[in-house]
């Protein structure tokens, strides 16, 4: 089992769209959150992933494919 | 570290011991330096930092690490010009250049890594780490040789050759990731939290970004203890942007700039806000990664993502950690944000080597069009005292202005060369 934080960025129609609730359901994934600013077409939320390190890649894969963008909670960690 | 209390949540105002932390463990806010003011303010003067050494280091009391032996290479007091030429082609009267491409790996990143690196060797860690694009590996590689300790960077598989030249020189050990720029940030991130490294900007990220509040101590000591009407800033994440005005609020609280009488941090000193501090904070981005300057431009509390498409490769970061943050500094300042179009990034960078001699990078040519859209626009005045910052060496990113390479050619003949110098300036 591993934990992973991370922040997912939606946009557009995606704010209205039950993503967690999906990782939550169709991946064996507890979702746990801790922040979020959800505003009418945009909107971020800050979660820890709990799962088998596998599963939570095949979430975050299944996450990135509907459109929602996936992040370290820090940040882009790459700089100039 | 005498004058550290601890760190503190940005978002939910939890407190932690100064460590190697960088979010917080309930909300995942960042963390930042708390400081002991009414301690420093017994013991700080224009005198102390003047006896300094003439680098970031004479502002020791105002950073978090341990200054007895810190790893100084000796970043930062780098010149402040008074820009006639560049000021006259703006018509702008009082305008200065804070230069900091002349700082030692080239970059105003020496600021910040000689701070992370003496705390990650106050920690005990023995590999200082990092992502970069070019600066930052080249000035946590240099750091690290100076300290003593391993280095170890990651780079994308296609950076410029004289990027990986200036980090490699140095002794690192260099991953050369292949993949995309998501994929390269996501295993990095990875990477620092399975191992026991200083990662300059995550787990020693507090203590990194402190060090760029040395650009806005020195600019107020060079101008004789005052600070500008304007500044004009290049961004990526945003942590230079507010750390240069928490610089300038600092000095006013604590009284040492001129006239201005030392005031109370207040609640949340991030958010220290001296009323003497009227400087308008300007902040330019390359319009290829402008996720800042979008969100101020759409009245947005909010950043969205992007992936960068940018010639300024220093400044494309396109999640910046510290993106909602400046839009506060931007608008509790009266200043503003500006994507400069990519096609003016290199008539920046000329127009700045044209008319004072200094070769910078794609960031400097950034902030340098920016500038000119300010003064073009009248957001500054002629008189207004003006200070941009440089923070990057041309010889980084020679790639983008090759096109300036036009030599004349000739034979060994004093015929040959006055005929072709006067085709040339015949042209």
């Amino acid at each position: 089992m591993g934990k992973q934080r991370v922040k997912f960025t939606f946009t557009g129609i995606l704010v209205k769209d039950p993503i967690i609730y999906g990782l939550g359901r169709d991946f064996k994934i507890v979702t746990n959150i801790r922040r979020a600013d959800v505003q009418e077409d945009v909107g971020w939320v800050i979660l820890e992933l709990d799962g088998e390190e596998a599963e939570i890649a095949r979430g975050l894969e299944w996450v990135s494919s509907t459109g929602v963008r996936v992040d370290p909670i820090s940040g882009d960690v790459i700089e100039g | 570290m005498p004058f550290v209390s601890g760190l503190k949540c940005r978002e939910c105002a939890r407190e932690y011991a100064a460590e190697a932390l960088n979010v917080c463990d309930f909300c995942f806010g960042p963390l930042e330096v708390v400081y002991d003011y009414a301690t420093i303010s017994e013991v700080i003067s224009r005198q102390r930092i003047a006896q300094g050494p003439l680098s970031i280091w004479r502002y020791h009391d105002l950073l978090p690490a341990n200054s007895d032996d810190p790893v100084d290479i000796m970043a930062g007091f780098t010149p402040l010009i008074k820009a006639r030429g560049l000021g006259k082609k703006l018509g702008l009267r009082n305008l200065y250049i804070k230069n900091d491409s002349v700082n030692p790996s080239f970059s105003f990143k020496d600021r910040v890594v000689s701070v992370a690196a003496t705390k990650a060797v106050e920690f005990g860690f023995e590999t200082l780490a990092c992502a970069s694009t070019g600066n930052l590996a080249c000035s946590v590689a240099a750091h690290a040789a100076r300290a003593g300790i391993d280095a170890v960077v990651f780079i994308p598989s296609d950076l410029e050759r004289g990027k990986i030249i200036g980090a490699a020189i140095y002794g690192p050990t260099m991953v050369s990731v292949h993949g995309t720029y998501d994929e390269v940030n996501r295993l990095c991130s990875e990477i620092a939290d399975n191992y026991h490294w200083a990662f300059v900007n995550i787990n020693m990220r507090p203590y990194y970004a402190e060090g760029s509040k040395t650009l806005g101590y020195e600019v107020a000591e060079q101008l004789g203890w005052r600070i500008p009407d304007h500044v004009v800033i290049p961004s990526a994440s945003g942590a230079m942007f507010t750390k240069i005005w928490k610089g300038f609020n600092e000095m006013a609280c604590l009284g040492l700039l001129d006239g201005v009488e030392a005031a109370s941090f207040g609640a949340d000193q991030n958010t220290a806000h001296h009323p003497a501090v009227t400087t308008r904070m300007h902040m330019t981005q390359a319009a290829g990664c402008s996720p800042i300057v979008t969100a101020w431009e759409a009245g947005q509390s909010q950043i969205r993502p992007v992936r960068p498409d940018s010639i300024a490769k220093s400044l494309a970061i396109g999640n910046p950690a510290d993106g909602i943050y400046s839009l506060r500094v931007i608008n509790n300042s009266g200043g503003s944000a500006y994507a400069v179009p990519e096609e003016d990034i290199v008539d920046g960078i000329k127009l700045l080597a044209e008319t004072e001699g200094i070769f910078t990078e794609t960031a400097g040519g950034v902030v340098v069009s920016g500038l000119k859209n300010l003064a073009d626009s009248g957001a500054i005045k002629p008189d207004e005292l003006t200070v941009v910052y440089i923070t990057g060496n041309g010889l980084k990113t020679q790639e983008a202005v090759e096109s300036v390479v036009d030599p004349v050619l000739i034979k060994p003949t004093m015929t040959s060369f006055e005929e072709a110098l006067e085709a040339r300036r015949g042209r």
